[in-house]
């Protein structure tokens, strides 16, 4: 039930408990105890909306950040990841296999904002070696939803 | 000119469909959320979109052979084999314009004037006027909530008479949503295995049962003999326009079936079916994901309505729940009208289906889950202004 219970909250965190409990065939009990472990144990990290910014008023740029970096001794990349990731401004860090290390998405108000985040943040950390930074024209599709307006239902009534 | 007199009598005496009545008066207002569709929200399966549009590519626009195109049969044949326990061979199996064209086939090879066909209901809107056509006479036979609308021996023995010669098998079953169980399919071989009965198996739902899987009547002793079988690709793989079923059953009668669909259609659309082959050989995952998908929407409906006080009951295939509207004191005409006009929703009205699909109303659950969770919150507002 875990399972199908976190792909239900991935698509859509607002079900409520009854509404999940008869999705699963279970109880509300089962649910709330399934969703306060998940909580406890870090499988859930929090509930958030997907928005489309671009319709709202308020200025908002993002940018995708590729680093190279000298990897430390004993602690390989985490060391770096770990600083990187306190900074406000990253939503998403990954370490990535193939031409460079390092992927950051970060938002700002501007791109000025931002290319000074890559300049006095990002470039001067001792084991970067070099930034490639790649600003988002515009978002298609965001953690699993498409961000445009849904097409209407085009199905007759049979 | 006088049209009424050139008319066929036949043709015009044919009732239309309850459906449509209903919904023409939900088309002329805006905003409404529908829970009438009978098909999936789904989109077809992308691998399946792109061999369509690949056949295209190659030029292949031509007609097929009558029966389909041979590698599509040989699919068929597999994939019926491998879900369902069901073997046929290629020379038995005939490619159709959707399930519809299955079942008017299957209803015109065999019915004579005069012959009784009998229809379990409430059911699917296609068979009676079939039957019709053909100058047979249709037999309803009343399905009760009682018996989780299941066809049961003793209503099919009552109603089989010495001119009764097909029986229309709608399971599981649209509207209701009710299946049958290799042992309620025993009791029903029990009652037809004597008699000359044959049997239009409509499996369309097969690969949408919840809690075990779909068994054919044609798997039961006895019963291949005497049974056609109708599916098709609309509602396993998400394709319902492109239009595209099949039948199988014994060679003579698919013999018969495939020289009217040779005059009257000459073959199913090429591009779907190769279309088709595609989803049978690649797409068995992508139907179980479906399947999962509408089962927790089910759950969902279900649950919620018969929480608001619409007494549910249970069904166990397809993807439609048929929930009993008795407790509103409402017919289920009246129940519709004013859901539609007082709250924007739009079910169908029970009776749609058959005379004693009265006290009902249909819903899918063919959306989204926002979109159910909205419908029955309206719903539920509705019935407290009752």
């Amino acid at each position: 039930m875990m399972n199908d219970l976190l792909l239900l909250l991935e698509k859509n965190a607002r079900l409520s408990c009854a509404e999940l409990a008869a999705m699963l065939d279970t109880d509300e009990a089962a649910v709330r105890a399934a969703i306060k472990q998940c909580e406890a144990e870090g499988i859930i990290r929090g509930y958030t909306a997907v928005i489309d910014w671009e319709k709202t008023d308020r200025d908002r740029v993002s940018a995708r950040i590729e680093l190279k970096v000298t990897p430390k001794k004993d602690r390989g990349f985490d060391a770096l990841a770990e600083q990187i990731s306190r900074y406000e401004e990253v939503q998403s860090l990954y370490l990535m296999s193939g031409g460079y290390d390092l992927a950051l998405t970060i938002v700002g108000k501007s791109f000025k904002e931002i290319a000074s985040f890559v300049a006095y943040r990002l470039a001067p950390m001792d084991s970067v070696q070099s930034t490639a930074t790649h600003f988002i024209l515009r978002k298609y599709k965001e953690r699993g939803a498409i961000l445009e307006d849904s097409p209407e239902d085009e199905r007759g009534v049979m | 000119m006088d049209y009424e007199k050139q008319l066929s009598h036949i043709a015009s005496g044919i009732k239309p469909s309850g459906i449509r009545k209903f919904f023409s008066l939900a088309a002329e207002m805006t905003d409404v959320i529908s829970l009438g569709v009978g098909e999936p929200d789904f989109k077809t399966p992308w691998a399946i979109r792109k061999a369509g549009m690949d056949s295209l590519d190659k030029g292949r626009t031509f007609y097929t052979a009558n029966a389909g195109l041979s590698a599509l049969q040989e699919e068929i044949c597999r994939y019926l084999s491998r879900r369902f326990d069901m073997h046929y061979e290629t020379n038995q199996t005939l490619v159709t314009v959707g399930g519809s064209e299955g079942i008017d086939l299957c209803i015109r090879a065999l019915v004579n004037p005069g012959d009784e066909v009998l229809i379990p209901e409430p059911c699917f809107v296609a068979y009676s006027p079939i039957v019709q056509l053909t100058g047979g006479v249709a037999v309803p036979i009343v399905t009760r909530e009682e018996d989780d609308f299941r066809l049961t021996a003793e209503a099919l023995a009552d109603a089989i008479t010495p001119k009764t010669k097909l029986l229309v098998f709608p399971f599981p079953n649209n509207p209701t949503g009710a299946v049958m169980r290799r042992r309620h399919l025993e009791e029903i071989a029990g009652v037809l295995r004597d008699t000359g009965v044959m049997v239009l198996s409509d499996e369309i739902y097969a690969e949408l049962t919840y809690g075990g899987k779909h068994v054919s009547i044609s798997g039961i002793e006895g019963m291949k003999e005497r049974t056609v079988v109708i599916n098709g690709f609309s509602k396993a793989y998400a394709m319902t326009g492109w239009r595209l079923g099949y039948a199988v059953g014994p060679k003579p009668i698919m013999d018969v079936m495939h020289k009217i669909h040779q005059f009257a259609i000459m073959c199913a659309p090429t591009t779907s079916q190769y279309a088709a082959i595609e989803a049978l050989r690649s797409c068995d995952d992508e139907i179980e994901a479906m399947a999962k998908e509408y089962n927790m929407r089910r759950r969902l409906v279900v649950d919620r309505l018969n929480k608001m006080g619409l007494h549910c009951f249970e069904p166990e295939g397809a993807f439609y729940v048929f929930p009993s509207i008795q407790s509103t004191g409402l017919t289920s005409q009246v129940f519709c009208e004013r859901l539609i006009h007082e709250k924007k929703i739009a079910v169908v009205p029970g009776d749609a289906f058959g005379d004693c699909g009265e006290g009902f109303v249909r819903i899918s659950y063919s959306y989204s889950v926002k979109h159910l969770q909205e419908a029955m919150a309206r719903i539920e507002e509705f019935l407290g202004t009752l």
